[in-house]
């Protein structure tokens, strides 16, 4: 990106760029970063801020920054590979329902419809509690459940596409199917599909975090933000304000994405402002 | 002679392009006074539409008044806040959009659209007098059954209809001035007529002045009592209707008037023997069930011959061509190539047969991948039915741009976006002609084109219909086009063949009365024509 293309970026989506870059870079070398090991009890429960540590540690005598750094490997890791498997999942059969219509469409569409139902955040709670909480069980539930979602957008745009006039062409030069759909009709809808992703990582790491903050998502000992509120929440009523540190960087990180796609759904609209 | 109602007077309008601004207009003047109608024609991108909205001091998303005036009624235009500017739109200046159907709210009824600029907007009347004058609006029209049509939905009406329930829209407040683009271009011939009676009887009641922004030089013989020629965003030459006729001055004018009169020769009939590369035989079709859209259509076309097949809209014609291509199985009859039958559906065909019948589409827009370059619009066929590859692959692409003329240097890396509307039609044709096939249908190839640029496309296309011995089936609603390229013609009316005839035959009398119809209402340059035929169908 040159200069001027910089200068032209609103400086609420250059803040979101930098902090999904810090927690990026943050999450990959977390080992090196960190003072101290995500599960290694260092010191006293509840050591005050400064000193050798940094921001205090918690009940167990862990460093609370340096389960805050792990922190970012894990739960964004874990929300990415959500997403990333509720897309692949979500286009796929989106693609495929657009591409057929008919039966196979009313099919999954309908299907789909039963599972946006249910309330997803208590489905996943069911779910969970049905299967037990290892973080592929975490992954797999939420990841189905956000699909829905993918499914839908992917559907309702590729079907525009798909009564496209290159797409008949295609049809009528005998194309097969997943030719059609990966060569006509996919190149057409990226641009909604990779703002959605965006969008949806940010539910899909609210959820996460949720259902670890409920105790059923990422397990102790596994540095998490979500759990992490859950496992200082109570400091809250000495007037502390430690679980308001990784609550704070679920906020940043989601406002931040927000900000970033936000920007990018407006390039893409080709609106002056 | 009093100031004129509208005085433009060397405006530039530019549009961005990436990060440059390139004029789109370049220093017009135009005045226009009250009562009078200005006609502008000019291709597309001639800065028609652009200039047209000026006039109501509006400019569309990525284009910027450069410099000029525009005064109306003696206020500055452009000097005004957006707020005056906007008191103004609607109530003393309205605008007829080309599209109808695009332009109503699909979820309110036409008489609450109707009264929303005159009631809510500009507060110049009651609700109950709206609808008395909106009734009175719809019979001046000619709306059938005035009372009562305002009270559907845009849906409930015809398209020709809608659009005259537009210009009463644009009439509700009395402008003074009304700025009409392109309000028949995507209507037949035969709604074309009527909307063009109602709106020149409805401006010459009312006593408004218009801009009429057209391509279609007959149909603004009919309308102005002046034409201004745009090309690219200049002025060519502007004059009194008649002596623009009569006698243009510029050599572009003059092309557009010889555009019109072009025929092609006849070529001799096939011999009586010879089996015809296509057989349409007794086709019947349907969407559900009991609801035939065809019965019993059927003709011939031999190699090297082009075959139109015209209609008005809902008359079947492009089912005819789903049926042809397999899209759409017939319920009846059958379709034989060379003799052969050609399984009903697109699945059971191999892809020998699949290539021997081709497609060009009516909207280059969306015929081509926006996302794809030339290189694999083109390059997919010939890989797909040939299986050529790397270096004997690129030649053919080359080969294939040389020979609908575009420089393969310049465009084989270029997408879709970046070509022009008859360039990307050049495309299509390329496209179609990689395959190699027999026949190619062409569905209303040129009816998006300006008529210069359709008059490139139809040479380009006989020129390779000889070349190669191709068979067209010509799918239009333009006689003119017919007229052509056409050896036969097939004249379809309500899903079935109402008459089939040489093309020479076809427009000499005596004809089926359909035939008659559609004939009669193609505008013809005599700016008396509409007054004159409209005055013979009511005593008929």
């Amino acid at each position: 990106m040159d200069l001027h293309a910089v200068k032209s970026t609103p400086p609420t989506a250059l803040f979101g760029m930098a902090v999904i870059l810090l927690v990026a870079l943050t999450g990959l070398f977390a080992p090196f970063i960190a003072p101290y090991g995500e599960t290694e009890v260092v010191g006293l429960g509840f050591e005050p801020w400064g000193g050798d540590y940094l921001l205090g540690t918690d009940s167990l005598g862990r460093d609370i920054a340096s389960r805050l750094i792990f922190g970012a490997r894990n739960s964004v890791g874990i929300a990415l590979a959500t997403t990333v498997l509720a897309f692949l999942a979500g286009t796929a059969l989106g693609l495929l329902a657009a591409g057929l219509g008919g039966w196979t469409d009313q099919i999954l569409a309908r299907l789909i419809d039963l599972l946006i139902s249910i309330p997803s955040l208590v489905f996943a709670l069911l779910l969970l509690s049905i299967f037990g909480t290892s973080i592929p069980m975490l992954v797999l539930i939420v990841a189905v459940l956000e699909m829905t979602r993918v499914f839908r957008l992917t559907r309702a745009v590729a079907m525009d596409v798909a009564v496209m006039d290159y797409v008949e062409a295609a049809r009528l030069r005998g194309e097969g199917l997943f030719w059609v759909l990966r060569r006509e009709v996919l190149p057409n809808i990226t641009a909604p599909l990779v703002a959605e992703f965006g969008l949806r990582f940010c539910f899909v790491f609210l959820a996460i975090s949720a259902l670890s903050f409920l105790g059923l998502g990422i397990q102790q000992p596994t540095a998490d933000w979500g759990s992490m509120v859950r496992d200082t929440a109570q400091l809250i009523t000495f007037g502390e304000v430690v679980p308001l540190l990784p609550a704070g960087c679920i906020a940043l990180l989601t406002v931040s994405i927000n900000f970033v796609v936000d920007w990018m759904l407006h390039r893409a609209s080709g609106l002056e402002d | 002679m009093t100031d004129p109602l509208l005085s433009i007077r060397d405006l530039w309008i530019e549009g961005r392009q990436g990060r440059d601004w390139q004029p789109i207009v370049k220093g017009i003047d135009l005045d226009l006074h009250r009562g009078e109608v200005l006609g502008l024609i000019g291709e597309s991108g001639a800065g028609k539409s652009t200039l047209g909205l000026a006039a109501m001091g509006y400019t569309r998303d990525g284009t910027r008044i450069a410099g000029g005036d525009i005064r109306f009624d003696g206020q500055d235009l452009l000097g005004l806040s957006a707020r005056r500017r906007r008191a103004l739109r609607g109530k003393r200046i309205a605008y007829v959009a080309q599209s109808a159907a695009a332009n109503f709210n699909p979820a309110h009824r036409l008489i609450d659209q109707y009264a929303e600029a005159p009631v809510a907007i500009h507060h110049l009347m009651k609700r109950p007098e709206a609808l008395r004058e909106a009734q009175a609006l719809y019979e001046t029209l000619r709306l059938p059954n005035p009372q009562e049509i305002g009270f559907r939905y845009p849906h409930e009406v015809s398209g020709g209809q809608l659009q005259r329930a537009m210009t009463a829209m644009a009439m509700a407040c009395k402008p003074d001035l009304i700025i009409f683009d392109e309000p028949t271009t995507a209507l037949d011939v035969t709604t074309q007529i009527e909307v063009l009676s109602a709106i020149k009887g409805a401006v010459r009641e009312v006593g408004t002045a218009a801009i009429y922004i057209t391509h279609d030089l007959a149909v603004v013989a009919q309308m102005a009592d002046r034409i201004k020629i745009l090309l690219r965003g200049e002025e060519v030459e502007e004059q009194e209707t008649s002596a623009m006729l009569s006698a243009p001055q510029e050599d572009y004018s003059r092309s557009l008037w010889a555009v019109r009169s072009h025929a092609a020769p006849a070529r001799p009939a096939p011999p009586a023997e010879a089996v015809p590369v296509l057989r349409v035989r007794d086709v019947g079709a349907e969407y559900t069930r009991g609801t035939p859209v065809l019965q019993e259509v059927g003709f011939d076309i031999h190699a090297g011959r082009t075959l139109a097949v015209v209609g008005e809209s809902g008359s079947g014609k492009s089912t005819l061509a789903r049926v042809i291509t397999g899209l759409l199985p017939p319920s009846d009859g059958a379709i034989e190539l060379d003799g052969a039958p050609l399984p009903p559906q697109l699945a059971g065909r191999s892809k020998d047969q699949l290539r021997q019948v081709q497609m060009i589409y009516q909207s280059a827009d969306t015929a081509l991948n926006p996302k794809q370059t030339i290189r694999e619009i083109i390059g997919r066929p010939i890989r797909f039915y040939r299986g050529l590859r790397g270096a004997a692959l690129e030649d053919r692409i080359r080969e294939l741009l040389t020979a609908i003329e575009l420089d393969p240097d310049t465009f084989i890396d270029r997408r879709p976006g970046a070509l022009s509307g008859g360039q990307k039609q050049r495309i299509g044709i390329a496209r179609a002609l990689a395959a190699e096939p027999r026949v190619i249908l062409c569905d209303e190839v040129t009816s998006a084109l300006d008529q210069i640029v359709a008059e490139g496309i139809l040479t380009l296309l006989r020129r390779l219909q000889e070349e190669h011995d191709l068979a067209y089936i010509f799918i239009t609603h333009d006689l003119a086009t017919v007229r052509a390229i056409a050896d036969d013609v097939v004249v379809m009316q309500e899903g079935r063949v109402v008459e089939q005839a040489p093309r020479d035959a076809m427009f000499a009398p005596p004809h089926h009365p359909y035939t008659e119809q559609l004939l009669g209402s193609v505008p013809e340059m005599d700016p008396d024509w509409l007054d004159r035929t409209v005055a013979q169908r009511a005593k008929a």
